[in-house]
């Protein structure tokens, strides 16, 4: 009954922050969100960490890119199709990555990472050091103009919702709960007759798709795709928000995209911008040294230990 | 002449060389790599920060202080590698016996910090290092032109890397390295202090790794970005050769230097790739490694 309260609070304030806020700055904050949620998916859940999550993400944006400027397809489409091409990828790379286990799995997502953004740089598809630039928003299912910031936000809002949802509804289910037991004691889930590395499999397959659903919508939001979301940089990035939001909460990503979203750009129109690299590999210090659980984690507990 | 089998040796042997000398570097970190990871249990990802940091100082020592390239050449990995020895001490040692991701984590955002630093102060384009005087021109040797400083890098690595094999192999040194790596208790409970052999190997590992920058800075350009270009090549070089023996770190450091050189030669478009791609088959065929025990 309180986390329904808390969802519909959450949602109404979704709904009215594009009045307050600049609804571009907001789609942003969801993308970023809903690619975090993703990346928890398999670290905080499945204990898997990805190096290399930012090539689902720049593959799902080129693909969607390369349609919404070469083809008539409408933004649904051409985002359902990135997101398609993302977990193929990660289908392949997903095979190769769990045959090998934490530092190593670590090692092998950023070194295949790493391939394809050598790939990207000289594919004839995807514009080089240019990107693709003035990507049309076109307009969702034929009928709604998304050139309006407000319109894309809500737009980006409900494609964030259906992501979250799924991820929600992942981790609440049956194969959620064997990705647990396979975190917590793999030689215990393999003795109990299940196939591990298949389940593995499949996490990272759902989460580089919806790595890519994030990347896609992202794409329209900017208008623009580039080599900038391939670059093991945003794998950081990525790690960094849901390190500072809490591994393994459901809402914990959410919160360390809002933070770390924020950051950058309260980082980068003022005088401390040179400093951005600087900041955000202190703040990796720092949460690993000292704030381990995360914003929400922490919350979590002084909840629990007080209420 | 020069040309067989349409293949024209000066340039084949060109590419060779060059592939060695990037293997050398390789087989430097990846050595420094795999002694951190027999002890620690963890991936150091600031290794190329400090391959970065040890380029800079030398660069630094030389424009502000006149440090000749022989004396950094030891000096340099001292100090590096006592940086290294203030981070593990400092940092690496209370999150020890948390999740080693941790560890990675940690040392990831101070690769970032390090890399943002020199950025920050020195710009991200290219500075130059002067080759030593002693060691500039070359050889005209009947197939290939081999300027002196090359050849120098490539036989101080391969002298540098052997000694470290011989040391951990054959030494009472090495002896302790080794049973510290199968069993920490045990050899602390034999009155071994181990936490100092683990900090002090963290800071060696290190150490190498800011050696291959002084090595680097008078070929490469001196640049903050140079050492997180080459660090994930050498991952995939690690996943390759697995980190089970140190001989194979160094075998397969260099031989993968060969194996780009080689496509730079027949197939340069690839030349990027094809360790990744050599990593890809590696994992197919044989996913512990070509010198990996089975986990």
């Amino acid at each position: 009954m309180r986390s329904r309260l808390a969802i519909l609070i959450l949602l109404g304030l979704a709904l009215t922050a594009p009045l307050v806020i600049y609804p571009v700055f907001l789609a942003k904050v969801l993308c970023f969100a809903l690619f975090a949620c993703a990346f928890n998916l398999l670290l905080g859940f499945a204990g898997l960490l990805s190096f290399g999550h930012a090539v689902f993400l720049g593959t799902g944006g080129y693909v969607t890119g390369w349609l919404m400027i070469n083809s008539g397809l409408t933004p649904e489409i051409a985002i359902i199709t990135g997101t398609i091409a993302g977990g193929l990828l990660g289908a392949v790379f997903g095979k190769l990555a769990v045959k090998r286990e934490g530092i190593y799995f670590a090692m092998v997502t950023l070194a295949l990472a790493q391939l394809v953004f050598f790939l990207y740089l000289q594919a004839p598809f995807t514009g080089g050091e240019d990107g693709l630039q003035g990507v049309p928003r076109g307009k969702a299912f034929g009928l709604i103009d998304l050139a309006d910031n407000q319109t894309m936000y809500y737009f980006v809002l409900a494609i964030f919702l259906v992501g979250f949802w799924l991820i929600h509804r992942t981790v609440h289910s049956p194969f959620g709960q064997i990705m647990k037991a396979i975190r917590e004691n793999e030689s215990r889930a393999t003795s109990l007759g299940y196939d591990v590395n298949q389940y593995k499999w499949i996490a990272f397959i759902i989460s580089a798709a919806l790595s890519a659903l994030a990347g896609s919508t992202k794409t329209l939001v900017f208008e623009l795709a580039s080599l900038t979301d391939v670059h093991w940089h945003m794998s950081g990035e990525v790690i960094l928000m849901t390190l500072v939001g809490g591994v393994g909460t459901i809402i914990g990503p959410l919160v360390g995209a809002g933070v770390v979203v924020s950051m950058q750009n309260y980082l980068s129109g003022g005088e401390l911008g040179n400093y951005l690299h600087i900041i955000m590999g202190a703040v990796f210090v720092l949460c690993v040294l000292s704030f381990r659980s995360g914003i929400v984690g922490q919350f979590n507990k002084f909840r629990r230990n007080n209420f | 002449m020069a040309t067989f089998l349409g293949i024209n040796f000066f340039a084949l042997f060109g590419q060779l060389l060059i592939g060695l000398i990037n293997g050398s570097f390789y087989a430097l970190l990846s050595l420094g790599l795999a002694i951190i990871f027999g002890l620690l249990r963890i991936i150091n990802f600031a290794q190329g920060a400090m391959y970065m940091l040890g380029a800079f100082v030398a660069l630094l020592g030389f424009k502000y202080m006149g440090m000749s390239y022989w004396v950094a050449l030891f000096v340099v990995p001292v100090v590096v590698g006592l940086v290294g020895i203030l981070i593990q001490r400092f940092l690496i040692r209370p999150i020890a016996n948390e999740d080693h991701l941790y560890s990675l984590l940690l040392t990831f955002g101070l690769a970032l910090m390090i890399q943002g630093m020199f950025t920050h102060w020195f710009g991200s384009s290219g500075q130059s290092y002067p080759v030593p005087d002693v060691l500039k021109g070359g050889m005209r040797l009947p197939f290939m032109y081999l300027p002196n400083y090359r050849a120098w890098i490539i036989v101080v690595s391969v002298l540098v890397c052997f000694s470290t094999w011989w040391m951990i192999e054959k030494t009472k040194l090495g002896v302790y390295l080794r049973a510290g790596t199968e069993n920490p208790q045990l050899l602390q409970a034999f009155g071994i202090n181990v936490p100092l052999i683990v900090t002090l190997t963290f800071g060696f590992g290190v150490g190498l790794a800011g050696f291959a920058g002084v090595m680097a800075a008078p070929v490469y350009s001196v640049s903050p970005d140079m050492g997180s270009n080459i660090l994930i090549i050498v991952f995939a070089i690690v996943v390759i050769g697995g980190m089970g023996s140190i001989g194979g770190a160094i075998l397969t450091g260099l031989g993968m230097g060969i194996v780009e050189g080689l496509t730079k030669y027949f197939y340069p478009e690839a030349s990027a790739t094809v360790i990744f791609l050599v990593m890809v088959i590696v994992l197919m065929i044989k996913p512990s490694g070509l010198f990996g025990k089975n986990t």
